[in-house]
């Protein structure tokens, strides 16, 4: 059989590679520029934050004005510490967390048992506006519910409900679509052994969707500790540490506000946000990890 | 009733105009059928034909689902599976999925005993080591695993998961045994072994079983049982319809004319 040439045509090769070059290189600045405002921001609050780090940062309460300004007059560090701050800040996300996981997680299995009905599209839909509500507005409906209604005053309660109502949608969703992903032979395995349906759901569904649930849970913890706006409607902030939940406490990101209002205590901005944001990436690092680990 | 259908006397199960529809396509037509105590029951069929829903409706698990119906009786020891309570079906009809599905939080022990725990019914250590010990002796995979016990049941090999599984029917004792294609997502190996562990079985236990594979029902059934698009074409000893079909269709399938 004769051979066929092949059909000759120019070659642009060299215009390929070139082509391919400056499509590399623009890929890896426009990924560059987007990473970098991270980068710049944990230098920034490293640089200028870390020399107030120390001891006291974390185990005293926030200075007052005069002696913050005395230290600054005189070229120390402030004095004093965020422990207001810190305790406040756990006190209102567990309160929070202990209002929205179980809310969410049933309301997650609600959604999973009723898949396409018209109920639960509902709940579904309004629990999706929900988490598009800004947060300054969930912040009020806490004042009027709480604040004026059931604490007659400023309240870490009052924050936590605000915070809460946040964390009930995130929740809401990763329950649902974790459960849908097991698969129905599990289910179905526990039924044919003769369980009753609300059991199977309590005792195989959940503990096998566990760590998918944890990780929204974990994700939704970490949204609501930088949240500022609600608490300044509702838990207002507290020099002192506080464990009452009818009482006005502080955050962390309360203080930020605070600090950046006084002149004399501008400095203590940067490591107070610092400490802010390793908690928040803690967070998320271990709910990364831990939706790694499961198969 | 057809002259199709063997009759057995003294039968453990026995299933009278069964009918089950999803929504409105019946996927088992009139089905009467009587299964024989201490024997394996081979259920074949081309896909579609209904086997599978035959299978899964002998312990109620049809009611999951809203829109299958059912129709007809059938008959556990001279009661009627339709008006038990399902746990007790359940008890005493244990079922093997296609695929191995351990529980994936639980370890190997754990699964066994699944069927007492997640029921909340107590038992005591002693207990729960006998149980466990004897339905992984009657599986063949107490030697495999009695030194992993606490490990999880998803570690293991997918036959040794379907042997656990199996085990974990087994637990409650039950008296027959359901299994839907048991071994169709198996290697050659470990499907010999649980056709080897089913006929050791068949001792204490009645094993009704659907299969897409021939030859595994001229292997380990006594009894064969034909369906085609949701009838019993023809239902009698494995011997008798292996070598003299009656039906022209089941002499079609048995040959490979279709499958």
């Amino acid at each position: 059989m004769e051979r066929v040439n092949p059909i000759s045509y120019p070659d642009h090769s060299k215009r390929r590679i070139l082509k391919e070059k400056i499509f590399l290189g623009l890929v890896i600045a426009l990924s560059a520029i987007t990473v970098s405002p991270i980068i710049l921001i944990i230098s920034k609050l490293v640089i200028k934050g870390v020399k107030q780090f120390s001891f006291d940062f974390i185990f005293k309460t926030t200075p007052n004005t005069y002696e913050a300004m005395t230290a600054v007059a005189s070229g120390e560090n402030i004095p004093g510490g965020v422990l207001n701050g810190i305790s406040g800040t756990l006190l209102m996300v567990a309160a929070a967390a202990l209002i929205a996981i179980p809310l969410g997680i049933t309301s997650g299995v609600f959604l999973y048992e009723n898949q396409g009905k018209r109920l639960a599209n509902l709940v579904r839909n309004v629990s999706d506006i929900l988490q598009g509500v800004p947060s300054i507005v969930l912040g009020l409906i806490s004042y009027m519910w709480i604040v004026k209604h059931i604490t007659h005053g400023f309240s870490a309660l009052a924050g936590s409900v605000s915070l809460s109502i946040m964390m009930v949608p995130m929740i809401v969703r990763s329950t649902e679509e974790t459960l849908k992903m097991i698969p129905n032979s599990i289910k179905e395995a526990a039924l044919a052994l003769g369980v009753p349906y609300y059991k199977v759901i309590i005792k195989v569904l959940i503990p096998t969707g566990f760590s998918g649930m944890l990780t929204g849970i974990l994700l939704a913890i970490s949204r609501v500790i930088g949240e500022t706006a609600p608490l300044m409607l509702t838990a207002l902030g507290s020099t002192m540490v506080n464990w009452d939940i009818t009482q006005p406490t502080s955050a962390l990101p309360l203080l930020v506000w605070e600090f950046y209002n006084d002149p004399n205590m501008v400095d203590l901005i940067w490591s107070t946000s610092l400490l802010l944001m390793v908690i928040v990436l803690i967070f998320n690092l271990v709910s990364k990890k831990i939706a790694k680990s499961r198969q | 009733m057809n002259k199709n259908i063997a009759k057995i006397e003294d039968p453990i199960l026995s299933v009278r105009d069964l009918t089950v529809a999803y929504d409105k396509n019946e996927a088992v037509k009139q089905v009467s059928v009587d299964f024989k105590k201490n024997s394996v029951t081979a259920i074949m069929g081309p896909s579609g034909c209904g086997k599978s829903t035959l299978l899964r409706a002998f312990n109620r698990m049809h009611e999951l689902y809203e829109n299958i119906h059912i129709t007809g009786q059938i008959i556990l020891n001279e009661e009627d599976i339709m008006k038990m309570p399902p746990i007790k079906v359940r008890r005493n009809l244990g079922m093997v999925f296609q695929r191995p599905n351990p529980f994936p939080t639980m370890s190997i022990y754990d699964n066994v005993i699944a069927g007492y725990k997640l029921n909340g019914i107590r038992l005591k250590k002693s207990e729960k080591d006998e149980i466990v010990e004897r339905s992984l002796k009657d599986v063949a995979l107490w030697d495999e695993v009695k030194d992993t016990l606490f490990k999880k049941g998803t570690f293991l090999s997918g036959g040794q998961q379907q042997r656990l599984c199996i085990a974990r029917a087994l637990a409650f004792s039950p008296e027959v045994i359901l299994l839907d294609e048991p071994t169709s997502a198996l290697d050659p190996i470990a499907t010999s072994k649980i056709e080897e562990m089913l006929i050791n079985l068949k001792k204490n236990y009645t094993i009704i079983m659907v299969t897409h594979n021939m030859s595994q029902a001229a292997r380990i059934s006594d009894y064969s049982l034909f369906m085609y698009l949701g009838e019993l074409v023809e239902y009698d000893k494995t011997k008798t319809m292996f070598t003299n079909p009656k039906e022209k269709r089941t002499e079609e399938y048995l040959t490979g004319k279709f499958s």
